[in-house]
């Protein structure tokens, strides 16, 4: 199947910084890739161009379309939810339903009204008079019944509370995801959606410093837990990082062959914030 | 065209405030004064014993109950003038809702982020802006002439208890009155009207296109600032410019261009147009379409359409690629 998304030296700079430098990756459809990075790596950048919000130097498809010049178009495959309560503050959910149905080609009003009956939103209600998570809520309803082939969420949950947040990403993947879209997306809190990412792409001043597919993520990192005892052996082996806990070190490898990282310790597959936080060590410093 | 439809619905439920309840309060306010002036008129005369007997005698109406056509002709314009009047009112306080509309147009999505959600639909720039050039040139002033024109027939209706009231017979001359011509005629002007206004609505466009902050403060200061500069060289000799010239021609066009009749400056001096008389010229006539429209035939008012045209066209081109964070 062709790839949703080519990006092939992928440049972009403002007036000081670059932030994003010849960047290339590929993205298949049906994935849920998440795009981490720490603030300013890019990523919004990332995001914006893949969307024609912005311009760029080198070649980006999306959907076999140039984002910059075919965007129109371009919109009636992909969707985005650029960040938490974007919605215009004087909507009412009647007129967004109204508004999306007769202005997008791809919207099935039926799923949406589907989806608000399981929340507590009324159609009457504006957008000024509805908590964070409830303009989330609509925004997500509007979202998920368009058939978009690409969903891009940038920060979707910023600021909501768990229960939010776990129904957002629930709902996404329940009654939105399937093999024929694809999602992208970025957020802070990694634990929650680590779950449900299929691929990873760590991106660090404006380049991409990791890009893999989960299982192979497993295969290629490791965290070992070693005892005081095994530590010096355990660091001649070049670990990416290592942790004390209870007395005990955690080391995380790169690339080390499994059986005999067995013979330390305990081996398990890292969590993607240990492997996010090893990798950045010293983007602030 | 289904696109455009629902783009300038949605600019109306954004606006409604604007363009349905301003000028429904204003022809209200203005309503509620007339019946107070009108019952304070009443109980002052009571209390100094005045009586204003506006019978058909003290009016001068023949027993036979016919006036002779030239009065009737008079009463009919004052009748048109009154509601005419009032359809003005009402449109000039649409003109400085449209104002500010136009201003915060391509500025107030930006800065709320809601543009975000907008661009996430499939909706192209140029119809974005088309709808929001729709709305002040059509949507708005349609409305308001249409609550002006409510307006106006409340206020005769008022005028005309408050005459029968007094023992006048109005049946008399409202024959003379042409409430549906002068309504048709307003309604019929609004094109000529959205054509001379472009340039104010491209400039204040571009500007909210444009600002990252204050579009109202670049929309006045750049051509108000402009105008003095010109002028000040003129003062001091350095060049030989004309600012009288240029605030009517680019400052006042650039800001003033919505206000109602605003064609009237380009057929000032056009032949055949009519000059104030009560006799010669009713109401109706000042409303001609055709000597109206003749307006058309001013190289300015082309000019100005060009580089309305022109800004709005720039403003659809930023609009593209200004994200502000």
């Amino acid at each position: 199947m062709n790839a949703v998304i080519t990006a092939n030296g992928l440049s972009k700079r403002y007036k000081n910084a670059v932030a994003l430098d010849n960047v290339n990756f590929e993205i298949q459809p049906g994935r849920i890739v998440g795009l981490i990075g720490p603030n300013g790596a890019g990523k919004t950048t990332a995001l914006k161009a893949i969307l024609g919000l912005t311009d760029f130097q080198g070649r980006l498809d999306v959907l076999g379309m140039d984002p910059r010049s075919q965007r129109d178009k371009l919109m009636e495959q992909v969707c985005f939810i650029a960040d938490v309560a974007v919605l215009p503050r004087w909507i009412r959910v009647r007129e967004a339903i109204d508004f999306v149905a007769n202005i997008h080609p791809r919207f099935n009003r039926a799923k949406c009204e589907a989806f608000l009956a399981r929340t507590k939103l009324t159609a009457h209600q504006r957008v000024r008079e509805m908590s964070k998570g409830m303009i989330v809520q609509l925004h997500l309803a509007l979202v998920m019944a368009i058939d978009a082939k690409l969903l891009v969420l940038d920060e979707p949950t910023l600021g909501l509370d768990i229960l939010y947040r776990r129904q957002f990403y629930q709902s996404l993947l329940e009654e939105y995801f399937d093999d024929n879209k694809t999602i992208i997306v970025t957020t802070h809190q990694v634990e929650e959606i680590e779950h449900i990412l299929t691929d990873l792409m760590f991106i660090q001043d404006g380049k991409i410093v990791l890009n893999t597919d989960m299982e192979a993520m497993g295969d290629r990192f490791a965290e070992v837990m070693v005892n005081a005892d095994k530590a010096p052996v355990a660091r001649q082996l070049n670990p990416l990082d290592e942790r004390q806990v209870f007395g005990k070190s955690i080391f995380l490898f790169d690339g080390v062959d499994q059986h005999r990282l067995a013979e330390l310790g305990e081996v398990r597959r890292p969590s993607v914030s240990d492997l996010f936080v090893a990798t950045m060590k010293g983007t602030y410093a | 065209m289904k696109t455009l439809y629902w783009l300038v619905k949605r600019e109306f439920w954004e606006h409604r405030g604007g363009f349905l309840r301003a000028p429904a309060i204003t022809a209200i306010a203005f309503l509620v004064i007339a019946i107070m002036t009108i019952a304070g008129g009443e109980i002052m005369g009571r209390h100094v014993g005045a009586r204003f007997p506006l019978d058909d005698k003290n009016l001068g109406v023949p027993a036979s109950g016919i006036m002779d056509p030239q009065t009737l002709q008079r009463v009919g314009t004052i009748l048109d003038a009154i509601l005419c009047g009032s359809a003005l009112i009402v449109l000039a306080v649409m003109a400085i809702v449209v104002f500010f509309y136009c201003i915060g147009s391509l500025y107030d999505d930006r800065k709320d982020r809601s543009i975000l959600f907008w661009e996430s639909l499939p909706i192209s720039n140029w119809k974005t802006v088309l709808s929001k050039v729709l709305s002040a040139t059509v949507v708005a002033p349609v409305i308001a002439t249409i609550i002006g024109v409510i307006f106006g027939l409340l206020l005769l209706a008022l005028l005309i208890f408050t005459a029968i009231f007094h023992g006048f017979n109005v049946l008399h001359v409202l024959g003379a009155a042409h409430p549906i011509q002068v309504t048709v005629h307003i309604i019929a002007l609004i094109p000529l009207y959205a054509l001379c206004a472009l340039p104010t609505i491209g400039w204040l466009m571009l500007c909210s296109a444009c600002a990252r902050s204050m579009p109202f403060l670049w929309a006045l200061v750049i051509p108000l600032a402009s105008n003095v500069i010109i002028w000040w060289l003129d003062l001091i000799g350095l060049a030989q410019f004309n600012a009288g010239w240029y605030f009517s021609h680019i400052t006042a066009r650039l800001l003033f261009g919505l206000r109602p009749a605003n064609w009237l400056d380009f057929s000032h001096n056009m032949p055949g147009t009519a000059t104030d008389s009560l006799d010669h010229v009713t109401t109706l006539d000042r409303l001609g379409l055709i000597s109206n429209y003749a307006s058309l035939g001013a190289r300015d008012v082309w000019i100005g359409l060009i580089a309305g045209i022109a800004m709005l066209t720039a403003a659809i081109w930023v609009r593209r690629w200004r994200h502000d964070n």
